[in-house]
């Protein structure tokens, strides 16, 4: 299954490489990481994809919390969440293509940031696979170039990761 | 006080405590050694290849539950280091391993004698630092010291670029008192709910078995758990890091558990109903196959690491905290409670176990023209009275010095049980015997193992620490050919040598004595003569029969109660071998 784990690490060298490593020498899977300092410049804060059973994610979780640079960590998966992705989409457009790409942008709540003679750039938000469905809505020979953010999450309600 | 980065290491260094630094010098260091010349409360061991004082530091720590101290130069001095801190690993050992790094501004550009350091040891660490600013050195080894030596230990590697120890500049020096870590907080004490359940089920077990580890030792619980055991009056089994951290000579223990464990304890294992795992970790040497591990039992699990738990075997009652204060917790409540153990079912155990006993899995064939390599090490056993240190390499000889040296106390049995690193001997009864000089201190190897680390023996010489070296020699690589034999149909490949060096000349080149035993009449005189020799380093050359094999043995992918137990004691051997 899915999960999505949310960690608090300390914003240092090499903090990054110690979460990558743990997880390619324990044979774990990353489906996406995303990474930025918080509000607190001595904190970073992780959001992670992956992939296991139970206690595969048991494990991981553990091994994270083991890594002395880790401050806190969830997994976002045990509560109700909210999970966003940001997507950059670069389209080829013609005369007769451009009025349906801005329609199905409007449909999916993307916002066109960049226009030439022959192109756009789409900017979408929205779960992983609302991105999927507008990807796969566009006609694939027109698409220049996707950029994806991975997923970023966050809990419901007043409770919060924080120190 | 004003001091340069080098003096503040040594200073730091001091203001731990530290006794002794093993190291090697080189090119990024040579301040920190400037440093090092200019006082004598750390003395220095100069090893001879930089793996010999990772496990000299490893065995002082193993014999003291101190932190071991490295002090090695950048690139190939740092890279030499890595075997010997995976070992500390891998076996949960306190360790700082200062490291020498090229100067800051040249970082990254493949300098002279460069590695990362931090990059190559970051899976093998507990933690590590590259220490940026003279300003961090201070807080930096406090952590260091804190990180290794609290919650499980484990190596930590500090590397410092070498302009951080330059001598032109300095700063005023405050080693800080305390430490305090927002992200590292290990948990002491354990769940008391938690405790209270682990006590009913354990009091309500017919079959119960207790297997202990390497953690009783390192948390210095082994009163704790030899009262807890008596109390109960259960059968108790230790792991190979385990071994002394219950007495071996007690009645309630069974024996070693595990590929090479007795009959007693691995049948014990399968047939209990209810397990109480003490600071041990379910590795697979111990556990056989994962699928028919302890079938019928509920598990206990006390661990200080939460990752131990539920790793590879899954628990019923989980209990994170240092071993001492939850077994202290246990005992409280076991006597102060009405409950107690099952004394009709328990007599019943202890008459099954009684009969597993019977079939002697440790036997060997005590009539052999050989010398046995088991009788060595009762012989061994015999004349330093069962209180020696023991240090081992790794392979058959290893096995054979846990299964018939029997340890009463802990900090005494002292092998790579998890990296199973060959070379670790030698160098770690250096440590050891620096850390005890008045006692006996072995080393139980082979004739493959030894090379491995041989250097090490002008080290021994230097710095005067007579350890004397048990090589049952028996022309292989035992353990390689022992598996040859049973799983690649006897097809020896690359597991014997023919120019084995003669270790009496040897011995003698870098100024010990040296001995070659070959009759089994001989053994007991030759380490009464070794052991007399209080202040020499005495190299003990037993040829041993060359086709003794360790038994029972669970082969891989095999369960507990499918050992491979040798063939009728007594049964000519007629194994040809190449």
């Amino acid at each position: 299954m899915r999960h999505i784990i949310s960690i608090l690490i300390e914003n240092e060298a090499g903090a990054l490489s110690r979460v990558a490593g743990l997880f390619s020498a324990r044979g774990y899977n990353i489906e996406s990481l995303t990474v930025a300092p918080t509000e607190d410049e001595t904190l970073s804060r992780m959001t992670l994809v992956t992939a296991g059973n139970e206690q595969i994610i048991e494990q991981i979780t553990k091994q994270l919390h083991k890594l002395i640079d880790v401050v806190k960590l969830i997994d976002l998966a045990d509560s109700v969440h909210i999970e966003r992705e940001l997507m950059l989409l670069k389209v080829k457009t013609t005369d007769e293509t451009r009025e349906e790409i801005k329609r199905m942008c409007d449909i999916f709540r993307g916002k066109i940031i960049d226009v030439t003679s022959k192109s756009y750039v789409v900017e979408m938000t929205g779960p992983s696979d609302k991105l999927d469905a507008f990807i796969a809505a566009i006609n694939n020979d027109s698409i220049i170039e996707v950029v994806r953010s991975g997923p970023t999450g966050i809990s419901r309600g007043e409770n919060g990761l924080r120190l | 006080m004003e001091l340069t980065g080098a003096q503040i290491v040594v200073q730091c260094l001091k203001d731990e405590g530290v006794e002794f630094i093993f190291g090697y010098p080189g090119g990024a260091v040579l301040h920190l050694y400037d440093a090092l010349f200019h006082q004598e409360d750390v003395k220095h061991i100069l090893v001879r290849h930089e793996q010999g004082a990772t496990h000299a530091a490893d065995g002082y720590a193993r014999a003291t539950g101190k932190p071991g101290v490295v002090l090695v130069t950048s690139g190939p001095g740092a890279t030499n280091a890595v075997t010997g801190i995976a070992t500390a690993h891998l076996d949960s050992i306190p360790m700082v391993v200062i490291s020498g790094q090229v100067a800051t501004p040249v970082i990254g550009s493949d300098a002279f004698q460069e590695v990362d350091m931090v990059g190559i040891t970051r899976p093998c660490v507990k933690h590590n630092f590259l220490i940026k600013d003279i300003k961090d050195i201070a807080e930096t080894f406090k952590k260091a010291f804190h990180v290794a030596t609290t919650g499980r230990p484990g190596p930590v590697v500090i590397d410092v670029p070498k302009d951080i120890t330059d001598p032109n500049i300095k700063i005023p020096y405050k080693y800080p008192k305390k430490v305090s870590m927002r992200s590292y907080n290990p948990v002491v004490k354990g769940h008391k709910g938690q405790i209270k359940k682990a006590v009913a089920l354990l009091l309500s077990a017919k079959k119960p078995m207790i297997y202990a580890g390497g953690g009783v030792i390192l948390g210095g619980a082994s009163k704790q758990l030899t009262e807890l055991t008596r109390l109960l009056g259960y059968p108790i089994t230790n792991t190979l890091m385990g071994l002394g951290g219950f007495p071996a000579t007690d009645k309630h223990f069974i024996g070693m558990l595990g590929m090479h464990g007795t009959y007693e304890a691995n049948m014990g294992m399968h047939e209990s109903d209810v397990i109480i795992a003490i600071g041990a970790r379910f590795d697979d040497r111990v556990t056989g196959k994962l699928t028919e591990f302890c079938p019928y039992a509920k598990i206990i699990h006390i661990d200080i690491d939460p990752a131990s738990i539920a790793k590879n075997v899954k628990v019923d009652i989980p209990i994170v905290g240092e071993v001492k204060p939850v077994l202290e917790t246990m005992i409280a409540l076991l006597k102060e409670g009405k409950n107690k153990p099952n004394k009709k079912a328990l007599a019943t155990w202890w008459e099954q176990i009684a009969t597993w006993q019977a079939l002697d899995s440790f036997a060997y064939d005590r009539d052999s023209e050989f010398i046995k390599p088991q009788y060595v090490v009762e012989q061994l056993y015999e004349v330093t009275k069962g209180d020696a240190f023991i240090t081992s390499d790794v392979g058959q000889h290893q096995m054979f010095a846990a299964q018939f040296y029997h340890f009463d106390k802990p900090r005494r049995w002292i092998n790579s049980g998890g990296l199973g690193t060959m070379g670790f001997g030698l160098p770690a009864a250096i440590g050891v015997k620096l850390a005890h000089p008045k006692a006996d201190v072995a080393c139980i190897t082979g004739e493959a193992s030894i090379q491995m680390c041989i250097q090490e023996l002008s080290t021994a010489l230097q710095f005067k620490t007579p350890v004397k070296i048990i090589n049952l020699n028996n022309g292989y690589m035992g353990m390689v050919r022992q598996w040859q034999e049973f799983s690649y149909n006897s097809r020896y490949s690359h597991s014997y040598m023919d120019t084995i060096p003669e270790f009496v000349k040897l011995a003698e080149a870098y100024g010990h004595v040296g001995m070659r035993i070959e009759k089994p009449e001989d053994v007991r005189p030759a380490l009464e003569e070794a052991f007399a020799m209080k202040d020499r380093t005495v190299f003990m050359d037993f040829m041993t029969d060359r086709t003794e094999n360790v038994y029972p043995m669970i082969e891989a992918g095999k369960g507990h109660h499918d050992m491979r137990l040798r063939v009728a004691p007594g049964t000519p051997i007629d194994r040809e071998l190449a």
